[in-house]
């Protein structure tokens, strides 16, 4: 059927023959055709060959079947900045309410107090997570979030070059890679050592230039550093500090507050997200007060309407793109606000003691693993560092075989580090969550120390 | 309304998992440790549910409102799509399985929805390629702009300078800047284009135009086949900001009118969920020549049938995302193309567009229509005849949401005074379209008889207008400070 041919009946579009005639009456115009006069012949498509339609059922149960194509019933330790928590069920009852899914950015506040709330109450949760004064309302994900926070850096101190530890998820240093080619910045690069974020090689790398510094805790390898020395020598230096972290973690380990970062930042995913293929995530950015105006995106901020009310408004908004356009501090406009909504419930479900149980948990069951991965001959881990959940083992063949064998007996041992780690090809990333069994890790024991 | 900080009560017992048999400081030292717990609330599950049942009172939505907010596409979310991307067998899936050798095999269903919606979204516009990782328009933006950046370097191409029309959307602007690009504002006349201030302004400089057609006042853009032909003259590409391919689907593929880069929205065009500000997703496609520079991976499909991610692109921009972009938004817009099929996208933006004509034609003795002529998907109207007697756009936007409907875009685009930027959507009745004329009619009486009613709405909302100046005078924005 060509463009503006009758009508048909189609899902969405409720108007009978009868309305779309009165409509078109009303309008002056005799065919819906002829409301697209301005598209003249030679502009019209070459082809629109997209299959008919289908009915509601007949689409459920084309995406069912091409669900069962992934397999998910797989015992994983894949972690590597992602991980898999549990999430209560009224994380979703409550996000997936239409109200707060089918609203818009609340350009009018006071249609939009929920939402502009709920932005309120996710900004106080991760700033007193993290110790930190102020939050914006969300980032894309874990990655951008630290290139925005770099950006900050680099307008603060109106300093270009910044220093980034290896042991920051490699995957976010090929992102802040890409994105600030076209800048003019420079980026260096300060190696790891057997897994451990070099403090000393970073302290060295500061100097007078230096607008920021970025490291991760836990770091990718899953060793937790306490920043607190190398964070001050970078601040004597006027750069500033940029600390990417895993919020669940965080219910334990020392804040970036009291380290003393400038900037905080980390991968929301582990607070309420499914792993969801990689996305919807959250990217989580707090600062300190004086940097309030260079964060970007939006932030809520209370005030009173004219009865003297408490209410919610999107605020500082001369930082942002719809007012500054080529000046603002970045071009955001969606983040991913029903993300950062999900984690808010999360915390508020667990609250302080059930965020703890969910790290210590595990911590404890990533101990039991390292034991036992490490007894088996030929095992090591590759440091001695300390670590949460995640830890590095070295392996006398390569990571990659292991995971060959395993996966075949639907066990994913890990993540191989030579995907990104040139030398660590024997090298596996092992996470646990409070999902993990003994059982698990004993299979998996049996099965790793079966290969060797 | 008190947060859900003001209801925490110490000690009470939230959804906890098992108590562990280790402290923290079984595995660490004291001073890696905080010093005492995160101040987060202590409520039970049947506190937290109430509290954000509540908030979600307070909030407008397309379910119980009417949303013709201008340029953002608030149609009708359906609800099969949101069990489409609930299905286990996607949201349990780790994202690096599929970079795992000898794994391939546990991603293929998802690599299949990542193939098959990218080749849909090509055949709907008409473009050589997609990339589904940006996570939102503006991130497609920035995306695009780094392409053109790309394309221009690898020819060795010294050009630094992206035109963005003063009708264009803030953010075009703002992602062209992080691109490196310097940004250079061009006049509209009548509304649209003109060529003879493109021909001024195209100089060897220009890298791309950056357009969205049709522009934000709701027009096509007539003389697109001549500005296509000068930017290309002298090797600038065209962008095209899909903020409003909701009104030409069917009608005009964008690949094949010339335009080199375009980014979609998810979440307007195909109907996913827009969350209050997120998640969204904003693939960005390509022309021939520039697929090469497309953000890896790349989802491509061997000859055996099987999917796999290809890495091996050297001219790419690089990552863009962590992984493949928002996933779970993906495969809600992969199930809204499937459900409407062919007919169904075009039926969709012939009704957008018959809706905007329709109101625009409702609304013309009521208000100022500054560019009155055959409209796409949205529409301009001034308030400027309203303003002289004290009552503007803005007031008329909150006496709106007092009769249960979301304000249109208001003071945007800039170039129309007192602007109302008005999107039906096509899936909103003949009912619902004139009850929303005969409100905004009686809002334009009372703007005559009682300017002063109209100057304090909303009053039936939980709040009344609230003080921004206060806002971003006090800077509260957390709890603590």
């Amino acid at each position: 059927m060509a463009p503006g041919q009758k009508q048909n009946p189609m899902p969405y579009v409720p108007h009978t023959e009868k309305q779309t005639q009165k409509m078109l009456e009303r309008i002056g115009a005799g065919s819906v055709k002829d409301l697209f006069a301005d598209i003249g012949p030679a502009m019209r498509p070459k082809s629109f060959n997209i299959p008919a339609g289908l009915s509601e059922m007949e689409v459920l149960s084309h995406m069912e079947g091409l669900a069962a194509k992934n397999k998910v019933d797989v015992v994983s330790f894949l972690g590597a900045g992602f991980y898999d928590h549990y999430i209560p069920a009224a994380v979703d009852a409550l996000s997936g309410r239409g109200e707060f899914c089918t609203a818009y950015t609340p350009y009018q506040p006071e249609a939009s107090q929920g939402t502009l709330q709920a932005v309120f109450e996710y900004q106080t949760a991760v700033c007193r997570l993290f110790g930190m004064d102020c939050a914006n309302a969300s980032s894309y994900d874990g990655g951008s979030a630290i290139f925005e926070a770099m950006m900050m850096a680099v307008r603060k101190t109106k300093r270009k070059k910044l220093i980034i530890s290896e042991a920051v998820n490699p995957i976010y240093r090929i992102m802040v890679g890409s994105y600030t080619s076209n800048l003019g910045l420079e980026l260096t690069t300060i190696p790891h050592q057997s897994g451990q974020t070099d403090l000393g090689r970073l302290r060295d790398a500061v100097d007078e230039n230096t607008a920021g510094l970025v490291v991760q805790n836990p770091n990718f390898f899953g060793c937790v550093n306490d920043f607190t020395d190398l964070f001050a020598h970078a601040r004597a230096n006027g750069a500033l500090n940029i600390l990417s972290v895993y919020p669940v973690m965080q219910s334990v380990l020392k804040t970036p507050g009291a380290m003393r970062a400038d900037i905080a930042v980390a991968e929301g995913q582990s607070l309420g997200l499914p792993l969801s293929f990689g996305g919807p995530y959250l990217g989580i950015m707090t600062c300190t007060k004086d940097l309030v105006r260079q964060l970007p995106g939006r932030i809520a901020g209370k005030t009173t309407d004219t009865r003297g009310r408490t209410g919610y408004v999107l605020t500082l908004q001369a930082r942002e793109q719809h007012i500054r356009r080529q000046k603002a501090t970045s071009n955001i406009c969606s983040n991913q606000a029903l993300c950062a909504l999900k984690s808010l419930i999360h915390l508020c479900l667990l609250g302080p003691e059930g965020l703890k149980r969910t790290a210590l948990l595990s911590m404890e069951r990533a101990h039991f693993a390292a034991e036992r991965l490490s007894a088996l001959p030929g095992v090591s881990l590759l440091n001695q560092a300390v670590f949460g959940n995640e830890f590095a083992l070295r392996l006398p063949l390569s990571a990659y075989e292991v995971i060959d064998k395993l996966t075949e007996r639907g066990f994913v041992p890990g993540f191989p580090l030579g995907r990104y780690f040139t030398g660590l090809e024997n090298h596996l990333l092992v996470a646990c969550t409070e999902k993990h069994s003994k059982e698990d890790i004993g299979i998996l024991a049996e099965m790793l120390g079966g290969l060797l | 309304m008190n947060t859900v900080f003001a209801k925490s009560v110490p000690g009470r017992k939230g959804v906890w998992p098992r108590e562990p048999q280790k402290t923290a400081s079984d595995f660490l030292p004291k001073e890696l440790l905080r010093d005492a717990g995160p101040r987060l609330p202590e409520l039970g599950e049947l506190d937290v549910v109430r509290h954000f049942t509540r908030l979600s009172n307070r909030n407008f939505g397309v379910d119980g409102n009417f949303y013709p907010l201008g340029s953002c596409t608030m149609k009708y979310n359906p609800k099969f799509m949101e069990e489409a991307a609930a299905l286990p067998g996607f949201t349990r899936l780790h994202p690096l399985t599929a970079q795992l050798k000898g794994a391939g095999h546990f991603t293929q269903g998802a690599l299949e929805v990542m193939f098959e919606l990218e080749r849909l979204l090509c055949e709907i516009t008409g473009m050589a390629g997609y990339t589904l990782h940006p996570m939102a328009g503006a991130h497609g933006e920035l995306t695009g702009a780094m392409i053109i950046a790309a394309y221009h370097k690898d020819k060795g191409n010294k050009k630094t300078k992206i035109l963005c029309p003063d009708s264009a959307h803030g953010t075009n602007p703002a992602s062209a800047a992080i691109a490196g690009f310097e940004v250079a504002s061009l006049p509209s006349r009548d509304g649209i284009i003109d060529p003879g201030a493109l021909k001024n302004a195209l100089d060897e400089n220009v890298a791309a135009l950056m357009m969205t057609c049709p522009n934000t006042l709701g027009l096509f853009e007539r003389n697109l086949p001549e500005i296509v032909a000068m930017a290309h003259d002298v090797d600038a590409l065209i962008y095209y900001d899909g903020a409003n391919l909701n009104a030409i689907m069917g009608w005009m593929r964008v690949g094949d009118v010339g335009f080199d880069v375009v980014h979609l929205n998810l979440h307007k065009t195909f109907g996913t969920p827009h969350g209050g500000g997120g998640p969204g997703s904003g693939p960005v496609g390509v022309c021939e020549r520039l697929l090469d520079f497309l953000p890896i991976s790349r989802v491509v499909k061997l000859e055996d049938g099987r999917f796999f991610l290809d890495y091996d692109h050297p001219k790419s921009i690089g990552y863009m995302a962590p992984f493949y972009g928002n996933f779970g938004v993906a495969l809600k817009a992969y199930a809204y193309i499937l459900r409407l099929g062919r007919e169904g996208l075009i039926r969709a933006s012939e009704n957008a567009v018959l809706a905007a004509n329709y109101l625009r034609k409702r609304l013309e003795e009521h208000l100022e229509i500054p560019f009155n002529r055959t409209c796409m998907h949205e529409f301009t109207a001034s308030a400027v005849r309203q303003a002289e007697n004290g009552v503007r756009a803005y007031d008329i936007a909150k006496a709106l949401l007092d009769k249960g409907c979301h304000a249109p875009t208001i003071y945007f685009p800039q170039i129309v005074k007192e602007c109302l930027m008005i999107e039906p959507t096509e899936p909103e009745s003949l009912a619902v379209l004139d009850k929303f004329v005969d409100d905004l009619i009686e809002i334009l009486h009372t703007a005559e008889t009682d300017p002063e009613k109209v100057k304090s709405a909303p009053v039936s909302l939980p709040v009344t207008r609230l003080d921004e100046t206060k806002a971003a005078r006090d800077m509260k924005l957390t709890e603590d400070l």
